[in-house]
């Protein structure tokens, strides 16, 4: 693909200016040849620093979860000296701890027909073609080592009743290769990497840093150098120095307020590197999970996810009539609307995700929806009660049953759930080469805050995959060809005072505004505004009255912020107002990417481009390229870069699920 | 403290057989007693079994309360402050473990004082026991102290064993409910034999 | 609903820290314990005073960052539920309720409700992993795991690292936590050839950091938000009493 000409020369830039078009851009560590070959190919050319210098050879990892976790261990295994840093008090807290499923590996001990073959397949497939093909076969390629170093570290994998790794099918996909332990699947796997890196920590190849968080990149003579961090407990501002660093620091799904992350989840890190020259690629492709718990009230903070599996027994209905507020199971059979089965009849209630969360999000739109709000359907597995009886029920489901009543006081048995999409992973994030090295040499990007291996959607039980897959497999390869040609002259003091001076201003002007609003209020305000438009479902009209709202919102955020206390201590305020600024301004660049991208694909649905059924109509002619934004300054319009993608193995075709 | 512990335990479970000899009728309980200082006689010397059995549980004394002292005493400095608002349930047997062990010291040094140096007993006779012990439940004030001491020696024993059985590493999932139950059986039924005692004097089968 | 909360204020490690007391009011039964805090910093921020620290992150009930103790008991009343998981719907309208910090000489409180757990993490930097580098792994598929045995791993491996048991423990203890550990990875193949040096660095470690003795009150267990069942304790006894046989 690196001497692919570019096919989307032809979009007009917006009328309105919001961004200009750059140059096009190619990945320079393609490799070349047979699919199958190019990884092997790769890591035998790319250089090797030897045993001896390694230990002289530093990284910095930002971020420590399952991608950030195993690179920073396997790094400090090969014998570099690693400086690690997290927000949390531990890495064992990051939030790869909350994924449920499993994690998709091509083992084929089903025999059941699965390969790395098809594995490459699925999941260009799932992205929607919007991925790269070298990186997915890569990553189906790795699957296979990680399930092997996962078990050699004891991670407590379900078994059969032989003794064998067992495995259940996932959505999107036709044979069982997701592994899994329980529903804490990602759990199970951070402890893993967790307890890998605590080793390294031990022996003295990793200092870690908790309660750290970085606020700058350090950039000198054109290469990334190092990171300025806050020490979340004294507030001291330190600077870090390395041969190169490594961005671990997850997604941005937080830009929406309620979402499934985690509370601290946040872009700074990556945002950061973006200021400073980082590419950021395909901002707009959000995947919205379709089986949350709704939200129950304006104080609401969080958004908790339940299993998909529970589609595979539950039914998805709403009222037929509009605002009807009967109590649902008094609401006659006939009065009720099974919607996804009456559109889509042979899925049925198992369309994939973006389906279902779509249909849900227009019953709701027509007035239809149920519980507070109206934002909300009903999952009912009164019929599987029957069918399967109490006791059956229970054993599949019973732990989310418990989890749903926990959290809404209703027991889901006698009364069916209600369930409503919320936002739960991005796709997009820094762009990155082959060799996840991002457009600022020396600076690399793992896991989830890069844009690589998902194109536009993300198929279930890959996200785990391809965070190990980054961290244990790929960046402890290819970082060897950069750290081989270290040490790089030294860096500039300049540089590094500019980037201090930076970090310290900014906080002294959070805390100088001294306004009536927390950083908070704003956050839900700002996530109120993506979620409407910038949400399921996009439109020109919206996006645009997006981007002018979050304008003025942020220029009353940089007026009335209120943060209390000082800096120089544990200030969970002045934590926020930073992530929060940095929000605003993503916030900005994802209507853009959305506004631009003319066509709907995965988790980017733009309503002016819909087939005559409501489905996602793709635009390969125009839109087949990944779209790599370039920061010019804050308000000012970004450059756009596009990398095309070519399919040479892969057949682009259109979804179909009725 | 499991191992002391254990060692306590069989030397209460003689004990409580011994005790009931009592209901044997006088001449048999005091032939019990005195074969106590006797034992293996003749081929080894007068009270050297006993001796060696009292040096043994005294070493356990110290050790056992060494041991607790210490375990205070780190929980102290391990918790500094405690809570304003509350505590979690806890069972009352391991709750009262350290107020329960002061009681039963005094108990045990009481005991000692009553019955083996007769100085605290209401008749005190040397070589008789019996008497002694029928003399002491005569008096309701001597009884009623015995029977909560036993009490909170039982509650102390319930938690005990349990707690001895798994610092020992002989506790898992399937038998934790089975050693519950035994510890709770053992305790009542051990605190039982011992109760018969004052029982059966004030019912006057014991006179 | 009306409240009283009564919440531990501190400056820092070095300050001696008293309960202060607030009143608040607007709380729906619906909202978790966490965004109840929320309403109460929202509220003391627009009042220009300090909001109250306090450890969170996920709010789903898995990351273990929360750590409150409500009325004395770690993650409050409910059974086998994280603080961010507990809703003010088991709260009656008028109560007063306390909150405080895990308290441990472990722990040592870093700000209002924040503690520093990081002796938790020295001890599984002790010993609690396999050593098994990167790349050097075998074939996943090639070591057979009774499910029973994986199950039971399992079940010790849940562990989420609030440090609940301490917090509950009379005696502050770490043995639920380190036994957790030590059952996770000696039911595991993969764990056995470090099984015994593993749990006598692991206990040491554990003793060094300040934390007390064990007398199997159970209370850990209890409180426990995921239920780590006590016979991780037995099972790290006995594997103890096997390392110090010579």
């Amino acid at each position: 693909m690196a001497d692919s000409k570019s096919t989307a020369d032809t979009v007009e830039p917006d009328e309105n200016l919001l961004f200009t078009v750059g140059d096009p851009l190619q990945d320079a560590k393609a490799p070349e040849g047979p699919i199958e070959k190019r990884w092997e190919e790769r890591r035998f050319k790319g250089k090797i620093v030897n045993p001896a210098n390694k230990r002289k050879r530093s990284v910095i990892v930002v971020g420590t979860g399952l991608a950030g976790g195993s690179a920073s261990a396997t790094l400090g295994e090969a014998g570099y000296q690693v400086t690690a840093f997290c927000y949390q008090d531990s890495p064992r807290r990051a939030h790869s701890v909350a994924a449920q499923g499993g994690i998709n590996a091509a083992k084929n001990y089903r025999n059941d027909g699965d390969s790395v073959q098809r594995l490459f397949y699925d999941t260009v497939k799932g992205g929607d073609y919007r991925s790269r093909e070298s990186n997915v076969h890569r990553l189906a390629e790795v699957s296979v080592q990680i399930i092997d170093q996962c078990v050699a570290q004891g991670v407590p994998f379900a078994r059969d009743y032989g003794g064998l790794l067992d495995t259940r099918s996932f959505g999107g996909v036709q044979v069982s290769r997701t592994f899994y332990a329980r529903g804490q699947t990602g759990q199970q796997l951070l402890i893993g990497a967790y307890q890998a890196l605590e080793r390294q920590i031990a022996a003295g190849t990793v200092k870690m840093n908790t309660r750290h968080e970085m606020l700058e990149v350090i950039v000198s003579g054109g290469r990334a150098r190092g990171v300025v961090v806050r020490d979340m407990i004294t507030g001291e501002i330190e600077t870090h120095l390395a041969d190169a660093v490594v961005l671990a620091s997850g997604g941005y799904g937080n830009v929406y307020f309620l979402s499934t992350n985690a509370m601290g989840c946040n872009v700074t890190a990556t945002w950061r590197a973006h200021r400073k020259g980082a590419l950021f690629a395909n901002p707009c492709y959000t995947q919205i999970h379709p089986t949350c718990i709704p939200v129950s009230g304006d104080h609401q903070s969080k958004l908790t996810l339940m299993s998909e599996s529970l589609r595979n027994d539950g039914r998805v209905w709403v009222p037929k009539a509009k605002g009807d507020d009967r109590s649902p199971e008094t609401i006659p059979e006939d009065e009720r609307d099974y919607y996804l089965e009456r559109i889509y009849p042979s899925f049925g209630n198992l369309v994939p995700r973006d389906i279902a969360s779509r249909a849900a999000k227009n019953v709701c739109d027509e007035g239809r929806g149920v519980g507070p709000g109206g934002r909300g359907v009903y999952l009912d597995f009164s019929d599987a009660i029957q069918r399967l009886g109490r006791d059956a029920v229970e054993a599949k489901y019973g732990n989310l049953f418990e989890m749903y009543d926990r959290i809404t006081g209703e027991d889901p048995y006698t009364k069916p759930m209600r369930i409503y999409p919320a936002v739960h992973y991005t796709m997009g994030g820094l762009w990155v080469d082959y060799d996840l090295q991002s457009s600022i040499p020396g600076l690399f990007v793992i896991g989830e805050a890069n844009f690589s291996d998902h194109g536009a959607n993300r198929l279930g039980a890959s996200a785990l995959m391809q965070g190990l897959a980054d961290g244990y497999f790929v960046l402890p390869n290819t970082i060897g060809s950069y750290l081989a040609e270290a040490p790089y002259e030294g860096t500039d003091p300049k540089d590094v005072d500019e980037a201090v001076t930076a970090v310290k201003e900014r906080i002294s002007t959070f805390l100088s505004i001294n306004g009536d609003r927390s950083p908070d209020s704003f956050h839900r305000e700002l996530g109120h505004i993506m979620w409407e438009y910038c949400g399921m479902e996009r439109t020109d009209e919206g996006l645009r009255k997006a981007i002018s709202e979050i304008r003025s919102l942020r220029d009353e955020f940089w007026k009335r912020l209120k943060v209390t206390g000082a800096s120089e201590e544990l200030n969970q305020t002045l934590e926020k107002a930073g992530r929060v600024a940095d929000f605003f301004e993503l916030a900005e660049l994802m209507c853009i990417d959305a506004l631009h991208r003319e066509e709907s694909c995965g988790g980017h649905f733009r309503a002016e481009h819909q087939t005559e059924d409501g489905e996602a109509l793709r635009d390969d002619e125009n839109f087949a390229y990944v779209g790599a934004w370039e920061f010019t300054g804050t308000g000012t319009q970004p450059v756009l870069h596009k990398e095309a993608l070519d399919y040479e193995y892969v057949h682009m075709t259109q979804r179909s699920y009725k | 403290m499991a191992v002391t512990g254990i060692v306590f335990l069989l030397f209460l479970v003689a004990h409580a057989f011994g005790n009931l000899k009592v209901f044997y009728g006088r001449a048999d309980y005091n032939t019990y007693a005195a074969w106590l200082r006797t034992m293996g006689s003749p081929a080894i010397p007068h009270r050297l079994a006993l001796t060696i059995l009292e040096i043994v549980l005294v070493l356990c004394v110290l050790l056992h309360i060494g041991s607790a002292v210490e375990l205070a005493l780190r929980a102290r400095r391990a918790r500094p402050i405690g809570y304003a608002g509350g505590r979690p349930k806890q069972s009352y047997a391991s709750r009262t473990m350290r107020v329960g062990a002061i009681l039963v010291v005094l108990f045990v040094i009481y005991h000692l004082l009553d019955l083996t140096f007769r100085v605290a007993n209401p008749k005190g006779i040397a070589g008789d026991p019996y008497d002694n012990v029928v003399a002491d439940f005569s008096n309701p004030f001597v009884t009623i102290f015995y029977v909560v001491c036993l009490i909170v020696i039982g509650l102390h024993i319930r938690h005990g064993v349990w707690s001895a059985l798994q610092t020992l590493g002989r506790s898992n999932a399937r038998r934790e409910r089975s050693i519950n139950i035994f510890a709770i059986a053992f305790s009542v039924v051990l605190i039982a034999a011992f109760l018969a005692v004052p029982f059966g004097v004030v019912i006057g089968v014991v006179h | 609903m009306k409240l009283t909360i009564r919440v531990w204020r501190q400056k820092n490690e070095a300050d001696k820290g008293r309960l202060a007391e607030y009143p608040i009011d607007g709380i729906e039964p619906d909202m978790s314990f966490l965004e109840m805090m929320d309403l109460l910093n929202e509220e003391l921020i627009g009042k220009g005073e300090d909001p109250v620290a306090f450890d969170h992150d996920c709010r789903e009930g898995i990351c273990g960052m929360c750590s409150m103790a409500i009325d004395g008991v770690p993650h409050g009343p409910e059974k086998a539920t994280t603080t961010c998981q507990l809703y003010m719907r088991h709260f009656k309208d008028g109560d007063t309720i306390t909150v405080e910090p895990w308290r441990a000489a472990a722990f040592p409180v870093v700000k209002d409700l924040v503690v520093d757990r990081s002796a938790f993490d020295r001890i599984i930097q002790s010993g609690g992993y396999v050593s098994a580098p990167t790349g050097s792994a075998p074939e996943a598929g090639s070591t057979p795991i009774p499910h029973e045995d994986a199950s039971k791993a399992f079940d010790a491996a849940t562990c989420i690292g609030c440090g609940a048991c301490v917090a509950a423990c009379p005696n502050a203890s770490a043995m639920l936590f380190t036994a957790a550990k030590v059952t996770h990875l000696g039911l595991m193949p993969q764990g056995q050839p470090e099984r015994y040096q593993r749990v006598t660095a692991m206990v040491e470690q554990m003793d060094a950091e300040g934390f007390g003795g064990c007398t199997n009150t159970g209370v850990c267990h209890t409180v426990c938000p995921k239920g780590i069942p006590l016979e991780t304790i037995g099972r790290m006894n006995g594997d103890i009493l096997k390392a110090l046989r010579p």
